[in-house]
């Protein structure tokens, strides 16, 4: 079914290349320029303007999980939340490396710590007011964040917060802990101060800080689960119209006051949002220029893709931004004999890193080669190879072989490989390793498991493992954000390794890459904190208990009739805040 | 006559029933037999970073560590009276008929359903009433013409529109009409009827001819079939042999005893679609009840695919009444026994 | 008549003339497959068109119905000639009411209003003998009895004054007491309405009450053909013998067995050379091999008396003389 439709869509590009052309426009000047290039969008800014009005049209092939702000894990979510709320920090709205540095957004400055990273105070900006006219004030911000410590009504945010904010024991959210004291967690001492007290010291607090749940909430409007049909906004524009599950419309903000705001210019009227659209039906208009951008953010379908890549016209419309998500395979030393590290390696260099890419789809779409576990963009990346795969990346056979016979294995051995049964490329990407590591002799069997409890009884289940034999599993991990330890705590730490089973981390035990974790997390000096989360990615290189296989990449299409496209580094989608209409 | 609709109409509303019961079943007690526990069923519901104690309290709060008769008994009352939501910050009511309530939207099902039931009967009864006369008209002209050009081209173009599945034939009339010529409108553009009939129509009209064409195609083999058959009955030689035109003798003598199976299947496929055209409606991007069916079953929403699934349940349940009704008034021969 | 077919030609009437009146009976008399059928059909224009090959005359009035347009010959039947069938359940539409159906038979050739006709229809069911006609006019076909029924086919049949009305096998469906009330209905509406009437049938016991004139056909061809009386006494064909022969009598002794003629009837496809009857006749070989090579010519031998039969005119009297006629 799915080639049927891959033919179907194929046949109908074909007959619609005849007609589709893009017009270049003549270059404006300035640091961007408005002529279509490939990835002319992606370090620069792609027909800057400063012009206002149009609506832009925006179209997703699912739901969000949720508009609430206390409600919403997705990251395109969190990059269009932005025009209807102001958390206290953002990333700033710029291509390039800067937008990966932070910048006050709701609060003025960044945040001030103090009791060694254990109390983070912000001050909120004056003047800011929701779309009623009422100002926001920090019991607001404070009441946001509280409410999304509620898991049963706000099942699907982020629990960074229930984690490190020091709540009073039993707390289960304002509306069944009504009345508590939740002073220990959250001071309020004025209405433009806000202090968060943890349990302990974290110094990428601002990062947590650009989390959706810090936009401010009143609580005499808040409806619980039924808030998200009518979030209350705190940016330049609010709802105009919410239909679940169908569309949802934004208009201007009256009561946004431009000059409590530097970081956005507002410059469209509105945003048009149509969900559950079929997926190659996005592109197609996309394409045709029905469609302004497709807010899902993971690029054109596998079938647009090679009809648009091999149209220079087209082509020249995309960007092909790498993002902060790592696609890699665990390589256990519970199962024999990979606990033995010289077998680890074995497999590090046996295996064919341009077939780990082809697997996932090519140098466009499939992600970029990968030696290290922390990808280029997160702070504190370091470019190592500690597992030179020869020449042409296809795996140095030889010293695969050598390392068999340190590891008392000169023949192979034979182990399990898991992966998702609904991704084909992990599928593909398995049989990939079957092949380059049979020319060492080491043989895999493959083992599909379904992925909706992938890692709560399978893959991430450590008993299921070793009686199993999963020797190797697929894995993939995108960081919450993009620092060291938005990308590295939820893989390299042993201690969320749970019996039960549900880690993602199902493979690195190194008692000294915990404590160098803990280490990095109290340390308040930027520069010294970076590096350390490159230090630790060496040391779990060392380990070879993870092979890093690409780097993922999408391939994104620009909207006919746009300004101010660019990719925003920190999201891997283009930035939403910035667009405009020519 | 009466007595016989009234037991059909007993018959209907113990089948409803039963579907109910099996409905539940699907998505509440098999899950148990394949080893399920309350805890895996809220998994659904508790995102990615929940804990065990939330598991168990949203468990509790979705009643899945009731008995299952408990639970059905709930679903079943809430259908017929009205049941209420606890939705964190307050209590919502949801009325009669409440065939659910969306935990992931947070919305009760039935508003939703009738919000999308008129996209899908805009769809339905449209292309229904397209492909009944394209189907029956090309398939008459095809088997009095049995055997020449015209019939061999035409059951060709047939069998074309029975194989190629409408994903396809959707995909391919949006690229090529929609995009590339822009004749028709665009995806996902529905405009109601009572808003802009104009607009409606032009909406419309790409999958209403695309669903048509897979249907015409059926109907026209059918009607082919069915005219062949009673084109050598005795009673035609009869209206013959009366001096009857030869197109009244085709009409009102052939076609009309061939057509009484063809209108039956027709009540029949009308009833399925009104339950949602799943593929169509994905295709176009058009929000009715099966993208709605689509849309929960990818997102494991339940009470949403529960709620359709009864929807159409009952639709075809009506759609067979009236056809087993309608036979009786087609054909005399049933009428009067 | 000729069909072709894809086992071969079905030759289904070959040479075959009669002539008749108004107020006439023709009773044509076969068993099946001898192209009885064919022969009314094809004077209707009702045969398979475009398959079968039609050679001769069919002459209605001096109207030679063969090279006529479709569109003539259509606006002739129901009107001049008129057609009614052997099982009236299948040849009247199940989904019409009687009443309609005879209304729309009539309205074809009649420009009158939907009361004007429907009260024609009420009458015409009134004279075929239907009792309470205003109320069974809108009944369906499958409420009437098997013998009423065929007295609706006749009135719809009757009801635009056809010239000539072809019943083919009209009692064979039915119970013999029925049977004996068609007929006498055929009869006494034939003398009412004048018209010419051509009655197909097996069976001879309906053409003794009802025929003026006989007519005889085996395999496609007539073999026989004279006044109905002239076939009881003076019968001279062997077929004809034959079928006599075989018809169970009244008269006879009970344990008296029947005689069947011997053999089946040739299919139309391949008919046997000469005379097609002689693989089952009795005296064909006193023929000194005439009967299988020569086809016997249709010609009169005596008036209003004609005979395809190779047999000398000496022999058919002695065998007349000795074997057949005590026997009768």
């Amino acid at each position: 079914m799915r080639t049927m439709a891959a033919a179907g869509v194929a046949l109908a590009l074909g007959l619609s290349a005849c007609s589709g052309g893009t017009s270049t426009k003549t270059a404006t000047g300035g640091a961007g320029s408005s002529t279509n290039a490939f990835n002319a969008g992606l370090n620069t800014v792609f027909h800057p303007s400063d012009k206002k009005g149009g609506i832009v049209k925006m179209a997703d092939e699912s739901t969000p999980d949720s508009l609430d702000p206390g409600d919403t894990y997705y990251g395109y979510q969190w990059d269009f939340i932005r025009t209807y709320g102001r958390a206290l920090t953002m990333f700033k709205p710029a291509p390039g490396k800067a937008g990966l540095e932070l910048t006050p957004d709701l609060a003025e400055n960044l945040g001030v710590p103090s009791n060694g990273g254990k109390t983070w105070t912000y001050k909120l900006r004056k003047g800011v007011k929701f779309e009623d006219g009422t100002l926001v004030k920090s019991a607001d911000v404070k009441y946001g964040v509280l409410r999304s410590t509620d898991k049963v009504t706000f099942p699907d945010g982020p629990t960074y917060f229930n984690d490190m904010l020091n709540l009073p024991k039993g707390y289960q959210g304002p509306y069944k802990s009504k009345g508590m004291n939740t002073d220990s967690a959250i001071t309020t001492p004025d209405d433009s101060t806000i202090v968060f007290h943890l349990k302990s010291p974290f110094a990428g607090f601002d990062y947590l800080a650009q989390l959706p749940p810090t936009i401010p909430v009143p609580e005499a409007k808040d409806t619980g689960a039924k808030y998200k049909e009518h979030v209350v906004s705190s940016g330049p524009y609010m709802f105009a119209s919410y239909a679940a599950d169908k569309s949802y419309t934004l208009k201007r903000n009256p009561n946004w006051d431009q000059a409590t705001d530097p970081n956005r210019k507002a410059l469209p009227d509105g945003y048009d949002v149509q969900l559950n659209v079929n997926a190659e039906d996005i592109d197609n208009r996309l394409i045709a220029g029905d469609l302004d951008v497709a807010i899902v953010g993971t690029g054109l379908t596998a079938a647009s893709q090679s009809k648009v890549l091999s149209d220079p016209a087209l082509k020249a419309r995309t960007d092909n931004p790498t993002v902060t998500r790592l696609n890699y395979v665990s390589v256990n030393p519970t199962v024999k004999p990979l606990d033995n590290i010289e077998c680890r390696k074995a497999v590090q260099y046996a295996m064919d890193r341009t077939s780990y890419q082809t697997a996932y789809g090519g140098p466009f779409s499939g992600g970029a080669l990968a030696t290290t576990i922390l990808p280029p963009m997160i702070p504190g990346y370091q470019k190592f190879d500690l597992f030179p795969a020869g020449p042409d990346s296809k795996g140095d056979v030889a010293k695969g072989k050598e390392a068999l016979t340190k590891c008392g294995q000169p023949n192979g051995f034979a182990t399990n490989i898991a992966y998702r049964n609904e991704r084909p490329k992990e599928k593909a990407t398995a049989e990939a390793f079957q092949q380059a590591l049979a020319r060492v002799g080491i043989k895999l069997t493959l083992k599909g498991y379904a992925k909706a409890d992938y890692f709560s009884s399978y893959a991430g289940n450590p008993p299921f493992v070793k009686a199993n034999n999963l020797g190797l599993a697929l894995n993939s991990w995108g960081a919450d954000w993009p620092d060291g330890f938005g990308f590295l705590s939820q893989i390299v730490d042993s201690r969320i390794i749970r019996e039960t089973g549900g880690a993602t981390n199902t493979s690195v035990r190194i008692p000294e890459v915990n404590k160098m974790l803990d280490q990095a997390v109290s340390e308040l000096d930027t520069a010294k904190r970076n590096a350390l989360w490159g230090q630790i990615d060496k040391r779990v290189m060392e380990d070879a208990s993870i092979y890093p296989g690409v780097y993922a990449k999408s391939l994104l299409m620009r909207g006919k009739n746009l300004t101010n496209v660019f990719v925003g580094q920190s999201f891997g989608y283009y930035d939403y805040l910035t667009l405009g209409k020519p | 006559m009466i007595t016989y609709i009234i037991r059909r109409l007993l018959a209907s509303i113990v089948l409803l029933f039963v579907v109910s019961v099996i409905t539940f079943s699907i998505f509440f007690v098999v899950p148990r037999i394949a080893g399920g526990t309350p805890e895996t069923l809220a998994t659904r519901y508790v995102g990615r970073a929940a804990t065990a104690g939330t598991v168990h309290l949203t468990a509790q709060k979705l009643g899945f560590y009731d008995p299952l008769t408990v639970q059905y008994a709930n679903w079943a009352k809430g259908i017929v009276v009205g049941s209420t939501y606890d939705y964190g910050a307050g209590i919502e009511k949801c009325p009669a008929p409440c065939l659910g309530y969306s935990f992931i939207t947070k919305q009760p099902v039935w508003p939703d359903l009738l919000d999308r039931a008129p996209v899908t009967f805009s769809l339905a009864i449209g292309a229904s009433i397209l492909w009944l006369v394209a189907g029956v008209s090309v398939g008459v002209l095809s088997a009095l013409r049995r055997g020449t050009i015209f019939d061999r081209a035409a059951m060709g173009v047939a069998l074309a529109g029975v194989s190629l599945p409408i994903f396809f034939t959707g995909l391919v009339s949006l690229a090529f009409f929609s995009y590339a010529l822009g004749w028709t409108a665009p995806g996902g553009q529905f405009v109601p009827f009572t808003e802009n009939p104009a607009q409606w129509a032009y909406s419309m009209i790409l999958p209403w001819i695309t669903l048509s064409f897979l249907f015409s195609a059926q109907y026209a083999r059918l009607t082919r079939a069915g005219m062949l058959e009673t084109m050598h009955e005795d009673y035609i030689r009869t209206a013959r042999a009366k001096g009857l035109r030869e197109r009244n003798v085709v009409i009102q003598h052939g076609l009309r005893a061939a057509l009484t199976p063809i209108l039956t299947i027709f009540g029949l496929d009308v009833g399925l679609l009104l339950g949602g055209a799943i593929l169509t409606e994905k295709t176009f991007s058009l929000n009715g009840l099966g993208k709605y069916a689509v849309d929960g079953i990818f997102t494991q929403d339940m009470p949403k695919i529960m709620g359709v699934t009864l929807l159409a349940a009952f639709f075809i349940v009506i759609a067979n009444l009236i056809v087993d009704l309608m036979y009786a008034v087609v054909d005399p021969r049933v009428r009067t026994q | 008549m000729h069909f072709p077919t894809d086992d071969g030609v079905v030759k289904s009437v070959d040479g075959l003339s009669f002539n008749l009146e108004r107020g006439e009976t023709l009773g044509i008399v076969g068993e099946s497959g001898s192209g009885k059928s064919v022969t009314s059909l094809s004077i209707m224009g009702l045969h398979e068109a475009g398959t079968a090959q039609i050679s001769g005359q069919v002459l209605l009035n001096g109207d030679n119905l063969i090279g006529a347009s479709p569109e003539h010959v259509r606006r002739l039947r129901g009107k001049e000639m008129a057609m009614i069938f052997q099982d009236p359940l299948s040849a009247m539409h199940p989904f019409y009411t009687v009443g309609h159906q005879i209304i729309e038979a009539y309205q074809v050739h009649n420009s009158v209003s939907k009361k004007v006709a429907r009260k024609h229809a009420i009458d015409m069911l009134d004279r075929v003998g239907i009792p309470q006609p205003s109320s069974r006019v809108d009944e369906y076909p499958h409420q009437f009895s098997g013998g009423m029924r065929q007295r609706a086919m006749i009135a719809m049949a009757l009801c635009c004054d056809p010239e000539l009305l072809i019943a083919d096998e009209p009692t064979t469906a039915l119970d013999v007491t029925v049977q004996a009330q068609i007929l006498d209905l055929i009869r006494d509406l034939q003398q009412e309405f004048n018209s010419a009437v051509i009655i197909i049938t097996h069976d001879l016991g309906v053409v003794a009450e009802l025929a003026d004139d006989i007519l005889v056909m085996y395999a496609g061809r007539a073999i026989e053909y004279a006044t109905a009386h002239e076939i009881f006494t003076a019968p001279q064909h062997p077929y004809t013998w034959g079928l006599l022969g075989s018809m169970p009598r009244l008269d006879r002794e009970r344990t008296e067995r029947l005689k069947p003629i011997q053999g089946t009837p040739p299919s139309l496809i391949n008919v046997p050379s000469g005379c097609p009857f002689h693989p089952r006749c009795t005296y064909a070989e006193l023929n000194g091999g005439a009967s299988e090579t020569d086809r016997p010519e249709f010609v009169e031998i005596s008036p209003r008396h004609f005979l395809a039969c190779h047999l000398l005119e000496q022999e058919r009297q002695r065998v007349w003389d000795n074997d057949i006629k005590p026997t009768l």
